[in-house]
């Protein structure tokens, strides 16, 4: 009872100034953050250098919680590459391998087809209705690099939000009640 | 400054920045590794060969794929991914890549092997082109680690040619 108090206590003898002076740290730090997350996709000319593995079509080289780091260079799509794609009208994007590539002589466009390792058959099922290939275009990267079990921050806090809230509710009073 | 909470705070914030140079380190001491893997393929037989009704072409082939994939293992690898893909040109397409197998080999000890296997994904042309066709056959490989960057490479294989009629 006795820290309660003192955390009442120290909440009332705060000083504008000093409410301020943290609210821009706050800032600054959320901010960084945005910088860093944004430099990595120019870095990385991918829309989204960071990807979470969220099903385990790719076992057992991936399984769900890990992260992928991804690449997109202008060097022509490949078998055998692991890329990461959005299917017209989902927004989730999927990770899967390459496995028939046919690239047009003249445009040098290509019709890819991808299926997960772990998975009986490819992702003709998975495409938009009536469509048998990916173009370019659906790529949103290639994977160049992967860390296990660190994407499990990221399950959790979207499938059970409330514990998004928890954090964020307790970083808050964290800042708040330091004296600094 | 001394509190619970900041004390927590210092320990895993070292504790993340020290695994992050752990797994950064393992990746990179895969550089170091020079691999000489070998491999070999023979098409044993065209089981069939028709062009189907929409007008691509299709056959089907038999195959008996030995490799010799050991000196790709490092300490960080998890597992190699092996897939043996026919590569031919045709007027239209610049590129054609087909996968017609593909493994997985967890371990360094099944990493030598042989098989002997009809194709496991269809081996079906965009058009009706693969008449007399000559093609190489690529086995490529993917290094997956258990953490930091993955490598890729691969070993063609020339000189294959399918009949000059259906059958």
């Amino acid at each position: 009872m006795g820290w309660v108090g003192e955390q009442i206590d120290s909440i009332k003898s705060l000083q504008f100034r000093q409410v301020l002076t943290q609210a821009i740290s706050l800032g600054m730090i959320v901010t960084s953050a945005l910088i860093i997350w944004k430099g990595l996709m120019c870095v990385t000319g991918s829309e989204s250098p960071v990807v979470v593995v969220l099903s385990g079509s790719m076992e057992p080289g991936f399984k769900r919680g890990d992260i992928l780091f991804l690449h997109m260079s202008k060097d022509p799509i490949r078998a055998g590459e692991i890329v990461v794609f959005n299917v017209d009208g989902r927004e989730i994007p999927i990770v899967h391998r390459v496995i028939k590539v046919h690239e047009r002589q003249d445009t040098g466009e290509v019709d890819i087809l991808t299926k997960g390792d772990n998975n009986f058959g490819d992702d003709r099922l998975l495409y938009a209705h009536g469509q048998l290939w990916l173009q370019r275009h659906h790529i949103m990267g290639r994977a160049v690099g992967f860390l296990p079990y660190v994407g499990w921050v990221t399950i959790i806090m979207t499938e059970k939000p409330i514990i998004k809230y928890i954090l964020i509710g307790a970083l808050g009073l964290l800042v708040i009640t330091s004296k600094e | 400054m001394h509190s619970f909470v900041y004390r927590a705070n210092a320990l895993l914030t070292f504790a993340v920045t020290i695994l992050a140079l752990m797994c950064a380190m393992a990746s990179l001491s895969d550089n170091f590794n020079s691999p000489s893997p070998t491999a070999e393929v023979q098409v044993l037989n065209i089981n069939w060969f028709q062009k189907k009704p929409d007008g691509d072409d299709e056959v089907s082939l038999t195959l008996n794929i030995s490799a010799n994939l050991q000196t790709l293992f490092t300490w960080n690898t998890k597992q190699v991914f092996v897939f043996l893909a026919a590569e031919y040109e045709t007027p239209k397409n610049a590129l054609n890549q087909v996968s017609l197998w593909d493994g997985i080999i967890p371990t360094k000890e099944h990493a030598q092997f042989w098989i002997h296997t009809t194709n496991k994904y269809r081996f079906i042309d965009q058009g009706s082109n693969l008449r007399g066709k000559g093609f190489n056959l690529t086995l490529h490989w993917h290094v997956m680690p258990k953490t930091g960057k993955m490598f890729a490479d691969k070993l063609a294989m020339t000189g294959f040619r399918l009949p000059e009629t259906y059958r």
